[in-house]
């Protein structure tokens, strides 16, 4: 794993595409910062912070669609897989040196409410819990990219898919605010969702017998939910949606400077989720 | 040493290697050999770890690939098809990342990289960075890779691909020096290679193992018949009067030769027969004089030829002339330009007993 943090680390600084990174987020950070905290007198760094978050949606992709398709297209792979390390070791250490790198321009920004405090009175633990929230909104993204960056053989496609599906988990609480909140739209939507999850089990296993079966279960579960306890499906599929968007969990933390576990643990599953999935994709590959 | 046992893998319908096993012992060099596509490299990624198998089980000095990966992986050293380098490193920074990738202890780590370095020659190119290297010292530092650690077994898929003559040799020569320490196992289409330097010879068609025995008993295997080439000048037709005469032949072939008013024939007779003097003498009778003569017996080129093709649904190719099975043989090989140079090269070496090289048709060793 060390090798391969190390070996990582160093790609991204003998490329150009470390140095950009870096110089390009404390170049937008630093803008907001002058604009709200310098020149405002805004006492939160988490406000400027907050308006660069959708920065991140064009900068994890470039940071992390390199990661693990450059490694299949060049056929490096072959040597990472059949060295005497385990695949999960190989994600970690490729997650780690992606975290550090991103996590440079983290430690300059740290400085920035150490600048504010000499113009006056400021809550340094607010302060750095929004940058803390900064950091794992962040983190949570680089495990979507390296997820996406080892279903594909291609660079670009990787950066286009990451971008997409960061994109949407971005807006989704705007779209999912179009859908009606009654609980007969929850239930169709729910329906819908149900039969395309076991028709995508039926077309992996090829076994229909199971996947009707899964079918009806599932509906007999939401019929059964919806005439007994009609409540929870009003405004439920948004609910749901909602979940989704991986940016406004963090909005307590850095914009209100509260110290929210609930979105730490959010975030925290995310991660491992996504890093799980890594693992199960290249694995897979194996297999097939 | 290595056990491999019903190896299936299966790509959606497609069978790339159907219930393979056998065995490899210490301290020799085996080699794969079959023609593009039969399953050389997919049993190689498997073997490695690399790719998992449908069915079947690989055990690596006792530990299974699938089932304790890390300590079966820690014995072998793997050169792929394609040497996995990354690019943007020089040789030194690589094999110090292959080196701690592969858990060496750091005292030992600065030595064994400078020996190695050494054995493969690419002292002077340490420290230029790897996509500046001519394909040869990519090669080698792909073979360093696998040497890194000095496992027990090195696997090498078609090691000397797009190499000019005289780095095939090197190669070789290295490889033979790697064996006396470690068990090779090497892939290759090209059968000079696969005589030259293996102890042991495992033929794979389709996925299947065909044959398996040293090179030299595999060529008695096919031994059926002499073969006589010649080049004769004269009519077809009365040179075929004249053969009908002579007994012991049971085939014989006319093609045009390159020479003027000569024909090529081939005539197979029967093991134990030289009729060689009678065709000599009744040829002088009637003044058609013989430009070249030479025998060949079946070489391991037409072994591996006649096996693989065999299993393939097309079977007349086993009817075609002798001539004809060399272009063909030509095409199946995919030579590029290099290799034939070497064939030439060698063949000039191992063929003292020609009287006159003028076809290049002649693939043989």
């Amino acid at each position: 794993m060390k090798a391969i943090y190390k070996k990582e680390l160093k790609s991204y600084f003998t490329s150009m595409m470390g140095y950009v990174y870096v110089a390009f987020v404390l170049l937008m950070v630093g803008i907001y910062f002058i604009a709200y905290n310098i020149n405002g007198g805004y006492p939160l760094i988490g406000y400027s912070l907050s308006t660069v978050t959708f920065l991140f949606l064009i900068l994890v992709p470039l940071l992390t669609m390199r990661a693990l398709s450059e490694e299949q297209k060049n056929k490096t792979d072959q040597l990472l897989y059949t060295s005497p390390i385990s695949i999960f070791q190989i994600v970690l250490g490729k997650y780690l040196a992606l975290l550090t790198v991103f996590f440079i321009p983290i430690l300059v920004i740290c400085t920035f409410p150490l600048i504010m405090g000499r113009y006056g009175k400021l809550d340094y633990g607010m302060s750095y819990l929004a940058i803390f929230g900064f950091f794992l909104l962040g983190a949570a993204y680089i495990a979507v990219g390296l997820f996406i960056s080892s279903i594909t053989e291609s660079q670009i496609i990787a950066g286009v898919i990451s971008f997409s599906v960061l994109l949407v988990t971005y807006l989704i609480t705007g779209i999912s605010s179009f859908l009606s909140n009654t609980a007969i739209t929850s239930l169709i939507a729910f329906t819908i969702l149900t039969i395309l999850l076991c028709l995508g089990y039926y077309i992996m296993t090829k076994n229909i017998i199971l996947s009707v079966g899964l079918f009806i279960i599932a509906e007999g579960i939401l019929f059964a939910l919806y005439i007994g306890k009609k409540t929870i499906f009003e405004g439920g599929f948004a609910k749901v949606l909602n979940t989704l968007d991986l940016a406004s969990a963090s909005n307590n933390m850095i914009q209100n400077g509260i110290l929210d576990i609930s979105s730490i643990i959010y975030y925290l599953s995310v991660i491992g989720l996504f890093l799980f999935f890594t693992v199960q994709s290249i694995q897979k590959r194996r297999w097939s | 040493m290595i056990e491999v046992r019903e190896l299936v893998k299966k790509y959606g319908e497609h069978l790339a290697v159907d219930h393979l096993s056998f065995q490899v012992e210490k301290g020799q060099i085996y080699g794969f050999l079959g023609p593009n596509g039969a399953g050389k490299s997919t049993t190689m990624n498997i073997m490695t770890g690399y790719l998992s198998a449908t069915e079947g089980e690989v055990i690596i000095n006792g530990y299974s690939i699938f089932d304790e990966p890390e300590k079966a992986k820690k014995c072998i050293g793997y050169l792929p098809e394609q040497p996995p380098l990354y690019m943007d490193m020089t040789p030194l920074e690589y094999l110090n990342f292959v080196a701690e990738l592969k858990k060496i202890p750091n005292k030992e780590k600065d030595q064994m990289i400078a020996d190695i370095m050494k054995l493969v020659k690419i002292v002077d190119v340490k420290d230029r960075l790897i996509k500046n290297l001519s394909k040869g010292y990519k090669q080698r530092v792909g073979l360093a890779q696998a040497i890194i650690g000095y496992p027990e077994i090195i696997i090498l898929d078609e090691p000397t691909v797009g190499l000019d003559p005289k780095q095939i040799i090197e190669i070789r020569d290295l490889i033979k020096t790697l064996s006396e320490k470690h068990t090779v196992i090497l892939s290759s289409h090209i059968l000079s290679e696969i005589s030259a330097i293996c102890d042991y010879v495992m033929i794979i068609s389709h996925g299947k193992l065909v044959a398996s025995d040293t090179p030299d008993n595999l060529g008695k295997l096919m031994l059926g018949a002499n073969v006589l080439e010649m080049t004769i000048k004269g009519q077809k037709d009365i040179i075929n009067q004249i053969f009908a005469e002579i007994e012991g032949i049971k085939e014989i072939e006319f093609h045009d030769s390159a020479e003027k008013d000569c024909m090529n024939v081939i005539v197979k007779c029967a093991e134990n027969v030289d009729i060689r003097e009678e065709i000599f003498y009744k040829l002088s009778d009637k003044k058609c004089p013989i430009m070249m003569m030479k025998t060949s017996n079946m070489s391991l080129e037409e072994v591996f030829l006649e096996l693989t093709t065999d299993t393939t649904s097309v079977k007349p190719e086993k009817k075609i002339g002798f001539f004809k099975k060399l272009n063909k043989k030509k095409e199946l090989e995919d030579q590029s330009e290099e290799e034939q140079m070497i064939e030439e090269d060698l063949e000039e070496k191992s063929e003292s007993e020609v009287v006159e090289k003028e076809n290049e048709d002649e693939g043989n060793l």
